[in-house]
Parts: C-alpha cells; structure tokens; sequence
C-alpha cells in the first residue's frame, strides 16, 4: 500500500496528491510517468510524475477527474491509501544545454511540463514558459513555473486572466522572433496537435507527451499504440516523449475514446453512489 | 506356454485393457458462459484407477520427457496407494507448480508421448494425476513443505514472478540462499496471472502456489520494475550476489498490416491482459473495461490464440480464428483447439488477413482475408504459406485479436551494460548454464528462448538455481561428469548431423 502525504484540491475537479513512494521517487527523472491502481477492483491509470523529492521519498502527481477512478482518487486525502503505485516509467526527457526552449503547458499539463523545465533551467538553457488553461481557476502552478523559467506567458482562453488567446499565439510569436531552439508542448491532444501544426512551418522541434490508454505500462500489452512518422510505437516503453511534428493526433485521439461507452456507465454509477459506499455490493 | 505363462500374460492384458480415465468437463454449452474451469479432475476413484494404470516402468521413459525430470512411477505409485500426500511430496521435490503444470503442460508432446502404454494402448494420464495431487493437497489445507538447507548468507534476486522466476527462487530458497524476486505486476504469477485465462487455471490456484513459494522463505515485491524502479547493475550494488532474469517475452507483435491502430484492434496480450489480470470480464464490478462487440476475429493459431478466442466467446461473442496454414500445422495444444471447436469457435484455415477497414470514427468495421496454399516448407520445416491472387475477401468484425506472437521486451535490456543480445533482443544465455554475457547475471524463460510453454520456463528455472548455487559456492557451473556427458551428447548429435 501506497500513502497519500498531502491533497490538495486546485479547482471543482483538478487536483493534487503526494504519494509516498521511496523506490519510485528514488529512480525519478523528468519527463517519466507512473501507473496507479486506487484498490483490488480498480483499474490502472498512466499519469505522468509532476514532481518528486528523493530525499522525502515522494512523488507527486496532478490529476484531473474525468470518470470514476479520477473522481475516486479525488475523494482520497493525506492518510489514505492506494493500492499500486509503479514506476518510474517511461524513458526520461533528454537534458541537455540546447540554447532557448520553450515549456507550453497547458490545463492539467502545466504539472508534468514542471520538471522537465526545471532540469532545462539547471542545465543552463533559457526557458521561456507559457502556461494555459481554459478559464483563471483551471490556471495551474504558474508560481512554480515562474521559479524554473526566465520568463512565464500566461493565458487564459477566456481572458479572465493573463492574455486572452489560446497557448498557439504567444507560440507563434515566439517562433516569428527566432531564436528558439526547442519546444516542449505537453498538455490535451487537441492542444498538442495544434501546438505541433504552428510550429512546423518554423522548422523548430517540438517534443511532446503523449498520455494514451495504456494497461501495464512496461510493453507487454501494447494499448498505447500510435503511430509516429507512419512507424508504430508504444508510448510506454518507446515514449512518452516524441517529437511532435511525426505524430498522428487524429489516431492518438481517437484511441482515446475507444472507452467512452464504458467510462460513461462506470462513471454514472459511481455517481449514483456517491458517498454511500453499500450501494454498489 | 505353461498355465503359468498363460495366467501371467492375462495378468498384463488385465492392467493395459483399463481405458484412460476420461476427465469429467463441463459441457460445452454451459461453459462458453462462464469463466469456471473446464476440466473439473478426477474423483478420488477416478485417480485410483488411472494411477493403477501406470506399469511402474523399471527405466521409466516418462521422466526423460519432463523438462523438470518429475519422479512419474513414484508420485503415481503413492496415487495408486491412495496417499495422495505422498505423492505431492514426491512431486514437490522437483516442481514447485504441481497445480499448474498438470493443467497447462503439453503432455501430449513431453511425460505422455514417451509413456511406454501408449505405444499399443493409450498413454497413462499422467497431468491428470498431477493435477488430482496438488488439488487433494489444497483441498486438506495444510501443504507438505520440503527441507531446507541451513542459511548460507548469500542473497539472489529474480527478475520476473512467472514460472521461471519463481521455480528458480523456490530451489534456491531450499538450498539456503536468500532470494527476492522483483515482480512489475501487481499481482506474482506472471503470464499465468496476465495470460492464461481463468477456465484453464484458476487464479486462486496460482495464488496458492506463489503463497508456497513465500512459504519458503522467498520475498516477492510486487510493483517493482527492474530496469526503471532499479537496475540490474543497482540490484548487484545492493545486496543481491546474483541475478536471475526471468522477466519473459512481453511486447507483443503485430502483423503490420493496414489498420491496425484502429479502436478494436488489440494484441492478444492486451486483450487477455484485461480480461485475466485486471477481471475486465466483470465490469463494471472492476473497474477495467473490454470490448468485443458480436463478431470476432482472432489472427494466429497458438495456444494464446485459442485462450483469446475462447475468452472472447465467453464475453458473448460469435469468434473466427483465423489461421493461415492447415490444421495439421496449427501449433496449439490438440486439447485447445477441440475445446475451441467444441465451444462453436469458427475455424478459418488457410486464410491470412491482408488489412482491416476502419470506418469514419476510427473503428474497425471489417477485415480482409485471402485464400492461402501451402508450398514447400520453410527453414522451421514447416510448409510455407501462398496467398492465392484474387481470393480476397472481406469480412465483417467489430474486433479484432492479433496473437501471432511476441518479441522481446527491450526495456530491462536496455537499461543493462554489458548484456549480450541476439538480433531479435534475446539474451544470449548458455544453454546449459544459464550464464550470460554479465558477471553474476543469469537469464532463463521467454527472455532467452522467446516465446514457449510454462514448463520449459520452469526447466530454466531449475537450470539457472544450479548454476546460481555453484557460482555463489565458487565452483564450476558444471561439473566434469556433465562436460563429459554434453561434450558425449554433442559428438553424437554431430555424427548424427553428418
């Protein structure tokens, strides 16, 4: 069994947990992710690691409630206990020096954009970061952003904060301005699609994380699945990083969905019980 | 011939005119409804009988047939004997896996093949017994438990839960040695957890089997992926004298046809992983879905195969098997595929699918098939097969099951220096010691062989626990009676060869 140290809730539906996890933390890159399996009947969920403190022995994850697991862990606070934690997954970002880069978050996708530009900072590049989200209480860690970046571009698609625009302009401006040697665009794939179309005309690489279905997550099942310059590769063991600009969205997106059907009547009764935990036996 | 001769000749007509026991099943309808097991085993008489089959062969060929070399006459005569604890004693001096073996091992093809009784009559059902032992052994509770050697200070790690590790780790434990066994899952067993479905081998039975091997001092630490939560180089810095990879095929192959990324195709791997491992078969009381939708189509014709066919018929679908060469070829277990058609599976031989056809939203709506001939056989010796032009046709599917096989999975090797790997990704392992490329480091199972059966895996084990104990002692992996013996075997085979 796994504890959850801390909780905090940002927003209706997007959350946080610090889970205690000494093997996970201790092995932890950037870039890495982790699968979690709430209890005995519950499914494995792939969610990317948004922090870790290998001397604490934590790992930190940012988790947004879209069906009964999410909304289940939403419902777990600091004492509570999860069944799996496994990790590190995945292989990590690569770090290095490479001149200007660019950290894109967006929604939920701030988090696990954190450490990757944290370790981008420590390794001397400029980061200039732009952290998005969809109205100014879904805005996540732009405090925590703004002490790994030399710049932070906030924007809302509302405009009730930051600049009023979608994540792809302030990109686009920084494109047009040059200089920009490497962008990292992590956030929904409608999102990374469209990062990755106003980049590709500039030539710049944009590296993405791709957050498929996945069951194992260590290769044995092949769920993740996408194609990536017309070749197939799994996202768990091949990925979860890939240069955005040969990724097929369209394909990856509709794989998403392939369990829309189900999470629907798992999430409706889950909801119809909600709090009463007799209901469902 | 003297009366004597006559009445000692009856005697013998007597032992071998007793049929084979036949193993009672549920009927087929019935059981393509349920995940229970098929097979329900022998009654105590039942046993009792087939155990008295058995002609207590002075030079048995039965146990040259074992990969794990079980003492058949022996457990078998304590059967006959009506001590069923005695005979699982006797099994457990070799096998760690009794309960699991007598239900997936191919007998056919190992113990039951060299079975001297079958060369007129029918083989003894020596899988059966097995199965009957280790089952009158849960059923009473408490379990025999062999000897252990005293402590010897020294500690292995087991890379992977499943038939290899866990044989491994069970014969170190009994030699003294400390052993943990790092498990990626979250649950110890292995493919006989992810893979093979419930109605083969019942989970609770491979639960009981890996509480056994705890039993004998070993610890298993589930969630633990060697590789990223710790590397093979940190496991040697960390206490571990040794190191037994044992963490199986894994990545699943596809065919690299047009459509396979679309909704509703899955590996057989995946597929059976959701069903087995995760219970998706009881959603929504579990919380993992699968699909399957009214009509399946399961490419491949090995035992995965099958157990994803059966699995999809069990979830209420109308399953097609395609396979594209003959029956004869087909390399599922005979049992398998007569339980398969016996359930209502459509077999479609000679027939290889050319692409799948998704419709607008990205789900598979059909594939397409062509006819197959075979020519002349291939380096495996088995026939080659042709596509026959023009025979094309489409077939409507909602899902679609590739199981045509596994590759190795790169993930622990390549976060490994100085493991030596063949072109398919395999470590390189000797044959007959399990050693590889890497000081203190062993491998066995899938990881070397690719793909094969559960007790081959099992053989490595007890193979890789030999060689393990002899470099932890500092003497020679082999002694010079086996040099002698293998360097005798080769020289045979050569002669043979020429």
């Amino acid at each position: 069994m796994y504890k959850i140290l801390e909780k905090v809730d940002y927003s209706d539906d997007v959350y946080m947990q610090v889970i205690e996890a000494p093997a996970v933390a201790k092995a932890a890159q950037a870039g890495q992710f982790i699968v979690l399996r709430i209890n005995e009947e519950g499914e494995r969920i792939p969610l990317t690691i948004a922090d870790f403190d290998r001397d604490k022995g934590t790992v930190t994850i940012v988790v947004q409630a879209v069906g009964k697991s999410t909304r289940h862990l939403q419902t777990l606070g600091a004492g509570d206990e999860i069944a799996n934690f496994i990790g590190p997954l995945g292989i990590p970002s690569e770090i290095e020096n490479f001149g200007t880069v660019v950290c894109a978050g967006g929604g939920v996708g701030v988090a696990p954009i954190y450490p990757i530009a944290r370790e981008l900072k420590k390794a001397g590049n400029k980061v200039i970061s732009i952290v998005a989200a969809r109205t100014r209480n879904l805005l996540l860690w732009e405090d925590k952003m703004n002490d790994v970046s030399d710049e932070v571009i906030v924007t809302t698609d509302d405009g009730s904060y930051g600049r009023k625009c979608l994540v792809t302009e302030p990109l686009k401006e920084l494109c047009e301005t040059g200089g920009v040697d490497l962008i990292y665009a992590i956030g929904p794939g409608i999102m990374m699609k469209f990062c990755c179309k106003t980049t590709e005309p500039y030539n710049v690489k944009t590296l993405v994380s791709l957050n498929s279905i996945m069951v194992d997550g260590t290769g044995m099942c092949g769920a993740c699945r996408v194609s990536v310059g017309g070749e197939t590769r799994f996202v768990c063991v091949d990925g979860p990083e890939f240069d955005g600009h040969q990724v097929n969205f369209d394909e990856l997106m509709a794989r998403q969905r392939q369990y829309l059907e189900q999470e629907k009547i798992a999430n409706d009764l889950y909801m119809e019980c909600r709090g009463d935990a007799t209901c469902l036996t | 011939m003297s009366d004597v001769d006559k009445n000692k000749g009856e005697k013998k007509v007597k032992k071998t005119s007793i049929p084979r026991t036949p193993i009672p099943e549920q009927s087929p309808k019935e059981r393509a409804k349920n995940f229970e097991e098929v097979a329900l085993g022998y009654t105590r008489d039942q046993a009792l009988i087939e155990a008295s089959r058995c002609l207590q062969c002075k030079k048995p060929k039965c146990v040259a047939g074992c990969p794990v070399g079980i003492d058949i006459p022996a457990f078998i005569q304590a059967l006959a004997d009506d001590d069923p604890a005695a005979a699982i004693a006797k099994l457990k001096e070799t096998t760690s896996f009794p309960a699991v073996c007598g239900r997936v091992c191919p007998q056919e093809d190992q113990c039951e093949k060299l079975c001297i009784l079958g060369r007129k009559h029918e083989p003894v059902a020596i899988g059966r017994l097995e199965r009957y032992a280790a089952d009158r052994e849960a059923q009473n509770g408490e379990g025999a438990r062999p000897e252990k050697a005293p402590k010897k200070g020294k500690h292995v790690g087991v890379v992977g839960s499943g038939p290899a590790g866990v044989t491994a780790a069970g014969e170190l434990a009994k030699m003294g040695y400390g052993v943990t066994i790092y498990e990626a899952l979250h649950k110890p067993g292995g493919v006989l957890v992810y893979g093979i479905p419930e109605f083969r081998l019942p989970k609770t039975i491979v639960q009981r089997e890996c509480e056994y091997v705890e039993s004998l001092g070993v610890e298993i630490k589930l969630d633990y992926v060697i590789g990223r939560t710790m590397t093979i180089d940190q496991m040697l810095e960390n206490g571990h004298d040794a190191v037994f990879l044992a963490n199986g095929a894994g990545l699943p192959s596809f065919l690299n046809i047009p459509g396979e990324n679309f909704n509703g195709v899955y590996s057989a791997n995946e597929f059976l992983t959701r069903a087995n491992l995760m219970k998706a078969y009881r959603f929504p009381d579990y919380d993992t879905p699968i699909k399957v939708g009214k009509r399946v189509a399961v490419i491949g014709g090995g035992n995965v195969a099958m157990d994803a066919a059966r699995t999809a018929l069990r979830l209420g679908a109308e399953v097609h098997l395609i396979y594209r060469r003959s029956m004869e070829e087909l390399p599922a277990r005979k049992e398998e595929v007569h339980h398969a058609q016996e359930e209502g599976i459509e077999f479609h031989l000679l027939t290889n699918p050319v692409r799948i056809k998704g419709d607008q939203d990205g789900w598979v709506e059909e594939i397409e098939v062509i006819k197959m001939e075979l020519g002349e056989p291939d380096a495996g010796g088995r026939r080659r097969p042709i596509p026959i032009e023009g025979s094309e046709t489409m077939i409507p599917i909602d899902t679609v099951i590739v199981a045509v096989g596994t590759r190795a999975n790169p993930l622990l090797t390549k976060s490994t220096k100085g493991l030596e790997l063949n072109k398919w990704g395999n470590i390189v392992a000797d044959e007959h010691t399990l050693q590889t490329s890497k000081e203190g480091v062993f491998a066995g199972g899938d990881i070397v062989t690719g793909a094969a059966t559960v007790i081959l895996a099992m053989g490595a084990g007890k193979i890789a626990a030999r060689s393990i104990g002899r470099y932890l002692q500092g003497q020679p992996l082999l002694t010079p009676e086996e040099e002698e013996e293998l360097k005798a075997a080769a020289e045979k085979a050569g002669v043979a060869a020429r």
